[in-house]
C-alpha cells in the first residue's frame, strides 16, 4: 500500500471532465480531497491524498499524465523562506495537522513538509511572511 | 566586595570580564553559590525578539530645490503615511501605519501585509523608499508636491525611536468563545483551541533586573542589531503592578523607550511583521547588559522560567471589554512545554517572541562585552520604582455634551 499527498494542475480543456471519477473507478484508488479550486483562467488545480497497491496507483498517475494532468508533488509547494523565519513558533498551534513542531533542546520551530496538507492556513497567519505557497 | 560600572569597563577595556548570559549564569550560581559568582561575574547579558507596535523612525530627508514644508502637510512612504506634523522636513513613520487603499478588515481578516514597519526594514536594509508628499506652499516653502526616492545612506537622520518596548511581562492569549479570533497575539482559535504568549521568559531585560535597579536613562543597549539607548520608561509604566514574592511582575509593569541610530541598524533585527486581521507592526531585537553590582543584583539575574508567572485572559470577551478577569496564571515552564492546562483542558501553546533570536541577542551582547566593544553606562536617572505610585490608568470617559 502506498498513500501519498499530490498536486494536480488540470489544464482549461480537462476542467470539465470526469478525471478524478475514472482514475478512482478504473485504478481502485481510496482519495481524499485536500483542497480544489478553479482560477479565472478556468485552470483546475486539486490537492489529492491518494491510497492503494503501488501498482495501481502507477497506473493511475500514467492515466493522469496521459490525460494531461500536470502532477507535481505536495512537499514542494508549502515552502520556508528560511532567511525570513525567525523561529518565533506562532504557527505551531496554527497548522491543523501538527507540520510544525517545537525542538525542545534549540527552542526552533521544525517544519515536516511531508505533513503538510497545503491548506494555506500558515501563509497568513506566519508574522514575518515566512511561509509561501508555490502551485 | 561590590563592583562599580567604572571597575567593570575597566576590565571590559582590557578584554577580561567575565559575562554569562541571563541562561548560562543559572547553571553557573547553582554550582558556584551566590556569593562566589558575584565576585567572579561582571555582566549578565540578555535579550528578547518580539513584536513591539509603538515602534518607529524620524527621518530628516534634507531640502529639496526649490524647498517644501512637509510639516502640515501630507507625506508617505511606499504608500504607507508617515507623520509630518513637525518643521519642513522631519518625519515619523510609525511600525502600525498602513496604507490608505489597504482594504485592512474590510475583506476580514485583513492580511495587512505592508505597513510602516516593513517601510522600516526596507530602509534598514538599504532599499530605496518612494517618497509622495503634498504641502500648501508658503513664501519661504513654496513647493506643494515631492515625488522621489530616498534612501536610508542619503538622509540626514534616520533614528530608531520606540515609545514603549521590551514590556516586562505579557499576558498569555486565549478564546473562551465559539469563533475563531485575529488578535496582536495572533490567531486563536476557539473554545480554548490553542493559546499565545510573547515574552522571553527568563532571558528578557527587565524580568532580570525586576525592581529597575541597573536598567535606568540612559545606558547603552542592543537595539535593532545596533546601538541604542534607553531614552525614557516605555508608555504604560506600570511599577506598581502585582508581583510574586522575588520581584518578578505577573503581567505588563515596566517598559522601556528606547532611541538609536537606524543608519547602523540591521533588517535581521527589525523586522516587518503582519499580525492577520489586526495590522502590521514591527519585531524588534532588544539586548541589555546588567552589570553585577552586588549579590542582589547577580540574584534577580537567576530568575528561571519555572519561576515567572503569566496571567491568561480572554481576548475575545474580557480583554476587548477591559474587564480584569483571568483564566488563570501559569509559569513560562509550562508555556514553553508545549501544552498547559486551563478549565481542566489541555491546551497547546504557541509563542509570537523568538527564544532562539534573544538567545543570538544575548550571545551577541556578551561577545561585544568580552571583545572589548561595548561599555557599561551609568542610569543618569532611575526609572520609576515601585514606591513612585506611578501607575497605568484606564482612560475615563467624560462623554462631551452637545
Amino acid at each position: 500500500m502506498v498513500s501519498k499527498k499530490i498536486v494536480l494542475h488540470f489544464p482549461k480543456r480537462l476542467v470539465d471532465r470526469p478525471i478524478v471519477y475514472h482514475l478512482i473507478k478504473d485504478h481502485s484508488l481510496e482519495f481524499n480531497i485536500l483542497k480544489a479550486s478553479v482560477t479565472p483562467e478556468q485552470e483546475g488545480l486539486m490537492v489529492l491524498e491518494l491510497k492503494g497497491k503501488q501498482e495501481d496507483y502507477d497506473k493511475g498517475i500514467h492515466y493522469l499524465t496521459g490525460a494531461g494532468v500536470i502532477i507535481e508533488s505536495l512537499s514542494q509547494n508549502v515552502l520556508r523562506n528560511e532567511e525570513r523565519c525567525t523561529h518565533c513558533g506562532a504557527c505551531i498551534t496554527v497548522c491543523p495537522v501538527g507540520a510544525f513542531e517545537l525542538d525542545m533542546a534549540s527552542r526552533k520551530t521544525k517544519f515536516y513538509d511531508k505533513k503538510c496538507i497545503a491548506c494555506g492556513l500558515c501563509i497568513k497567519a506566519c508574522p514575518p511572511r515566512a511561509m509561501e505557497l508555490h502551485f | 566586595m561590590p563592583k562599580t560600572i567604572e571597575e567593570i569597563n575597566q576590565k571590559i577595556k582590557r578584554g577580561e570580564a567575565v559575562v554569562f548570559t541571563a541562561e548560562e549564569i543559572i547553571g553557573v550560581v547553582k554550582e558556584k553559590g551566590i556569593k562566589k559568582t558575584a565576585e567572579e561575574v561582571d555582566v549578565v547579558t540578555t535579550g528578547t525578539f518580539g513584536p513591539m507596535c509603538s515602534s518607529g523612525a524620524y527621518l530628516n530627508i534634507g531640502h529639496s530645490q526649490p524647498r517644501i514644508k512637509l510639516g502640515g502637510g501630507r507625506v508617505y512612504l511606499n504608500d504607507v503615511p508617515a507623520y509630518a506634523g513637525f518643521a519642513a522636513v522631519d518625519i515619523f513613520i510609525g511600525a502600525t501605519a498602513t496604507p490608505d487603499d489597504d482594504p485592512r478588515n474590510k475583506v476580514y481578516p485583513g492580511e495587512f501585509n505592508y505597513g510602516g514597519g516593513h517601510v522600516i526594514e526596507e530602509l534598514v536594509a538599504g532599499k530605496d523608499i518612494r517618497l509622495e508628499a503634498i504641502a500648501y506652499g508658503t513664501d519661504c516653502y513654496p513647493r506643494k508636491r515631492l515625488e522621489t526616492w530616498i534612501n536610508i545612506n542619503d538622509l540626514n537622520e534616520a533614528v530608531l525611536f520606540n515609545m514603549r518596548n521590551a514590556y516586562q511581562n505579557y499576558n498569555v492569549a486565549a478564546n473562551l468563545s465559539s469563533k475563531t479570533i485575529y488578535t496582536y497575539m495572533g490567531m486563536l482559535k476557539p473554545n480554548l483551541g490553542n493559546v499565545t504568549y510573547c515574552s522571553a521568559g527568563q532571558l528578557s531585560p527587565l524580568l532580570n533586573d525586576p525592581y529597575y535597579k541597573t536598567i535606568g536613562i540612559g545606558p547603552k543597549v542592543f537595539l535593532g542589531g545596533g546601538i541604542g539607548y534607553v531614552a525614557w520608561q516605555g508608555t504604560q509604566f506600570n511599577p506598581t503592578a502585582s508581583r510574586t514574592e522575588n520581584g518578578v511582575p505577573k503581567g505588563g509593569a515596566g517598559t522601556l523607550a528606547l532611541i538609536g541610530d537606524l543608519k547602523q541598524m540591521s533588517p535581521r533585527w527589525l523586522v516587518g511583521t503582519s499580525m492577520l486581521g489586526y495590522g502590521p507592526t514591527l519585531t524588534v531585537g532588544i539586548g541589555i547588559p546588567i552589570p553585577i553590582l552586588s549579590e542582589e543584583i547577580l540574584k534577580y539575574t537567576t530568575v528561571t522560567d519555572d519561576q515567572i508567572i503569566a496571567t491568561v485572559y480572554d481576548y475575545s470577551d474580557a480583554y476587548p471589554n477591559r474587564r480584569a478577569e483571568s483564566i488563570g496564571e501559569v509559569t513560562y515552564a509550562q508555556l514553553k512545554s508545549g501544552k498547559i492546562t486551563l478549565q481542566g483542558k489541555k491546551v497547546p501553546t504557541a509563542s509570537l517572541s523568538s527564544y532562539p533570536r534573544a538567545v543570538e541577542i544575548a550571545n551577541t551582547l556578551k561577545k561585544w562585552l568580552k571583545a572589548g566593544k561595548f561599555e557599561l553606562t551609568k542610569p543618569v536617572a532611575s526609572l520609576p520604582d515601585v514606591e513612585s505610585g506611578v501607575s497605568f490608568k484606564p482612560l475615563q470617559e467624560r462623554p462631551i455634551k452637545h
